[in-house]
């Protein structure tokens, strides 16, 4: 499974604000910080929530989506780990829209998840799955047109969603 | 030591129209004295109050959001004090209803019970005011204070439980609550646009 071309920040910024969001709540993670986290934490139309743990963001955007302000919560595999209990009832048991954009800390860009080296990447997408909530990964430059219809579907189901960054993403 | 089903009252008598977001024990009170679909006590997941208050702050900036945090639920999210405090929300005041105990799991004493300062704490964070009440009687004649300061604003009531509350947790739950709510929160979305 060859990458076809890297993941750009501009593109994933981009597509955010093709599907209306307008928050993003992080937590730094290395494989999204310089491509996306920085470049977004300086984009006027997006505001930034820098958190200190990620649990803490399942909540805020449940909350903003009550609101009717769309959010994304960007974060390395370990924040999404750590953050099962709260994804587990808010996001799953109250049926929330909270959209999730993981980061796979040791994933290689010609791999899948699932066959990655790494036992942590590998278990996130079976964790996923075991909960329900709707995944994709982005392993090139094509795959981040499918972003703003999974978080449209997100919202209009109101379910959660995790999109997988499949490589570190380039500015 | 202010009894809690009294403090909640004062609370209760100048709320108007605010998202009041409680914790468990408190959400049991809180629910019977001041019951109001505006009451989102949808938390899920124990130390997740603050965080909740928070998304709501920033989604309705112009909205007075209310936070009756737990002692014991706040212990477990402390770091929400600074993520608060950094994103410094105007409107937003946090209250930790303070009895030293997890009274929703068979009352064992909070580790610190009688040491952590919970006001020192929010301090230390950031928060633009922080208040800590003892008494019945100053806490009913600042309140207004705490309730127009603007924020965020941190209060510690330390009470001691003057009832027993159905812990109703079905109710809290239940998916009606949500829907409640959202129905309550259409209006104030629809004045914002």
């Amino acid at each position: 499974m060859a990458p076809n071309g890297s993941l750009h920040g501009t593109d994933i910024i981009a597509a955010l604000k093709t599907a209306r969001v307008g928050h993003v709540v992080a937590v730094p993670d290395i494989t999204t910080s310089h491509g996306l986290l920085w470049p977004l934490s300086r984009d006027p139309d997006l505001k930034l929530i820098r958190l200190c743990k990620e649990d803490d963001g399942v909540s805020i955007c449940a909350a903003l989506a009550h609101t009717e302000n769309r959010a994304v919560l960007l974060m390395q595999m370990t924040g999404f780990f750590d953050s099962i209990n709260c994804i587990r009832a808010v996001a799953c048991e109250y049926k929330q829209p909270v959209c999730m954009m993981i980061g796979l800390l040791g994933k290689t860009p010609d791999e899948k998840p699932s066959q990655s080296k790494a036992y942590g990447v590998r278990i996130v997408e079976p964790i996923c799955d075991v909960m329900g909530i709707e995944h994709i990964c982005l392993n090139d430059a094509a795959d981040v047109a499918r972003v703003p219809e999974a978080i449209d579907r997100a919202y209009a189901s109101s379910r959660p969603l995790a999109v997988l960054f499949g490589q570190v993403i380039q500015p | 030591m202010m009894p809690r089903s009294e403090c909640l009252k004062k609370i209760a008598e100048l709320r108007g129209d605010a998202i009041v977001i409680p914790t468990y024990t408190t959400m049991c009170a809180w629910r019977v004295i001041s019951p109001s679909p505006l009451n989102y006590v949808s938390l899920g997941a124990m130390g997740q109050a603050s965080a909740h208050a928070l998304g709501f702050a920033l989604g309705l900036p112009d909205h007075k959001i209310i936070v009756l945090d737990g002692d014991g639920s706040l212990l477990m999210s402390l770091s929400s004090l600074v993520t608060v405090a950094n994103a410094a929300p105007k409107n937003l005041v946090h209250f930790v209803v303070e009895n030293g105990t997890y009274e929703a799991n068979g009352s064992h004493p909070i580790p610190g019970k009688d040491k952590v300062s919970f006001a020192g704490l929010a301090r230390a964070a950031g928060y633009a005011r922080v208040y800590e009440f003892d008494g019945l009687n100053r806490f009913a004649a600042e309140l207004p204070e705490v309730l127009s300061a603007q924020g965020p604003v941190f209060a510690t009531l330390k009470v001691e439980a003057d009832d027993e509350p159905e812990q109703d947790y079905v109710y809290m739950h239940h998916p009606d609550r949500r829907r409640e709510f959202k129905e309550a929160l259409r209006p104030f979305l629809a004045k914002r646009k």
